[in-house]
């Protein structure tokens, strides 16, 4: 996006920049560190893999139905985080109600847990022989650990906390000031709620949700210790990987790259049509 | 009036420059040190260390033959990193510091020997598969005959557990799906343990493990398709001498007394 010519309207506003001074090095230095830190195991693992094994991977169709799962499941979570964090971020944002640090502070504990905890912790709550698990199973036969439903339950469990914090973000980052304007003018709550205050935070709702798809999609912790894996039911790209490894290294480097693969492609696209922020 | 604890931001920080420096120079000098405390075998101490790299199953056996190996060998200190035998025989293929190296299964050794990393192994216990319920059996699980229908877990194929589960279960002409293939078998046990599974198919050290909180339940003929342990010294090894005695302590008299009480059957 470099401007050749002296017409090019960015032009002024670069050198308002530029006239700030050059980045300084203290600065510039940790912040080359910190994307070589995250980009250098990924160009390397690209360069490890077998072109021969990641063909082979690629069209086995245990890889297809892996993907097929984690992609349905990571969007099923997704559904759901949007359906109950909206309105849970929104009261955070907007809502002055007692405790209401506490329940954030609450929401965001999942964030800091383990994985394997979260499993763990689903499993007391859902579980076969969980407090509500076992009820639920007794009244209606079924229960949540290896079907599809624990898969989607144990990552909304572990994307919503990132889903609330983010959208709070954003629904306070958009200001509650035409909020107010619109009650002046005689609008009820979940009118403005519906088309002021949305609209006006849509961007950081959609980054918010493509966060908590991406988390979602690389768990895998809390969804192997609460579900199990099978194929094509409780197996997700990340169990696979996971399981994999055990046996055949090649296999996991060609696995991986096909994750990776596709994880930053859903998100270049993602971002190409949701994430134009200003 | 300016008390030492109340200076500006701007003083504080040209006065604090130079110790600053001081202080970072200072914990600069203290890493090694730090490190020599972790690692735990700096010259000083005179006790020859002995790293056992073993398979997750082997902890128990292996930890209580470790307190008797340094009993018997004044002045060494035995070390274990227990885990998965494939990450540990890749570990060891990659270089990483051990002696020892005991696998679960022949795959597993074959990592660390064909990269040059292990010596020629020794077999020197075995496994058998088991059914393990919770203690109350919930299924009236009887046989493998009794796993159709019912909620049940065994390892993955990629897991040397789950290898073996496969061929005792082809062996039997049983075609039950279980709820999940479990990344290994200690996960596999967890689920039965945990109530979240009517069954689990695991080795007889397992169940042993698990005492009181399962049932066991012998699987007719699975004894032909025992899992065998194979042990090696490692090329790496600091004290060769003292590899070969450990491996030498594991495959005799003691080892094997130790080995059976845990649940594994002789080779």
């Amino acid at each position: 996006m470099t401007g050749a010519t002296a017409h090019d309207v960015p032009r002024p506003r670069r050198r308002a920049r530029d006239s700030l001074g050059r980045p300084p090095l203290v600065l510039l230095l940790p912040a080359v560190v910190a994307v070589l830190l995250l980009v250098s195991p990924l160009v390397t693992m690209v360069v490890a893999t077998d072109p021969s094994s990641l063909a082979a991977a690629a069209g086995s169709p245990a890889v297809a139905d892996a993907l097929w799962l984690s992609f349905i499941t990571s969007t099923a979570a997704t559904v759901i985080c949007l359906v109950l964090g909206l309105p849970l971020a929104w009261m955070l944002a907007r809502v002055d109600f007692p405790g209401r640090r506490l329940v954030r502070s609450l929401v965001i504990v999942p964030m800091v847990l383990p994985p394997v905890v979260a499993g763990i912790a689903l499993r007391t709550a859902f579980g076969r022989s969980g407090l509500l698990g076992e009820p639920l199973l007794a009244t209606t036969g079924f229960a949540f650990p290896y079907t599809t439903w624990g898969v989607v339950l144990a990552h909304v469990f572990v994307a919503l906390p990132f889903v609330v914090i983010s959208m709070e973000g954003g629904l306070r980052a958009a200001g509650s000031g035409y909020d107010a304007a619109a009650a002046t003018l005689g609008a009820s709550r979940w009118l403005t709620f519906r088309r002021v205050t949305v609209p006006l935070a849509l961007p950081g709702i959609a980054a918010a949700l493509v966060l908590g798809w991406a988390r979602s999609l690389g768990e895998f912790g809390a969804t192997i210790t609460f579900n199990g894996n099978y194929p094509g039911i409780t197996q997700t790209m990340p169990t696979l990987i996971y399981v994999e490894r055990q046996s055949d290294t090649d296999a996991v480097l060609a696995l991986s790259l096909i994750m990776l693969a596709v994880s930053v492609g859903v998100l270049v696209a993602l971002r190409d049509r949701w994430l134009v922020t200003a | 009036m300016n008390r030492p604890g109340k200076e500006g931001p701007a003083s504080r920080a040209r006065r604090s420059a130079a110790p600053r420096v001081r202080r970072v120079a200072a914990g600069l000098a203290a890493v090694p040190l730090v490190a020599a405390v972790l690692t735990g075998c700096g010259p000083a101490r005179g006790e020859d260390t002995l790293q056992v790299l073993a398979a997750a199953s082997l902890t128990d056996a292996f930890t209580e033959l470790g307190d008797r190996f340094e009993a018997a060998h004044d002045g060494t200190d035995v070390q274990f990193s227990f885990g998965s035998s494939t990450d540990l025989a890749e570990q060891a293929a990659d270089g990483a510091p051990g002696s020892v190296l005991a696998t679960a299964d022949e795959d597993a050794m074959t990592i660390a020997t064909d990269a040059g990393a292990a010596a020629a192994p020794t077999v020197f216990a075995t496994n058998t598969l088991v059914i393990v319920t919770p203690r109350d059996n919930p299924a009236g699980i009887g046989s493998l005959r009794d796993l159709a229908g019912t909620t049940w877990v065994r390892c993955a194929d990629q897991a040397p557990c789950g290898r073996v589960a496969r061929t005792v279960l082809q062996d039997a002409g049983i075609s039950a799906t279980p709820a999940s293939l479990e990344e290994d078998v200690r996960a596999t046990l967890d689920k039965v343990v945990s109530g979240e599974a009517d069954a689990a198919l695991v080795y007889a050290t397992d169940a042993a493990s698990a005492g009181d909180a399962v049932t066991t339940v012998d699987i007719p003929g699975a004894e032909r398709e025992q899992n065998s342990y194979l042990i090696a010294a490692l090329a790496g090894a600091n004290d060769p001498e003292l590899a070969r005695a450990w491996t030498d302590f594991v495959t005799g008299p003691e080892g094997e007394a130790v080995l059976t009480a845990a649940g594994f059957s002789r080779p």
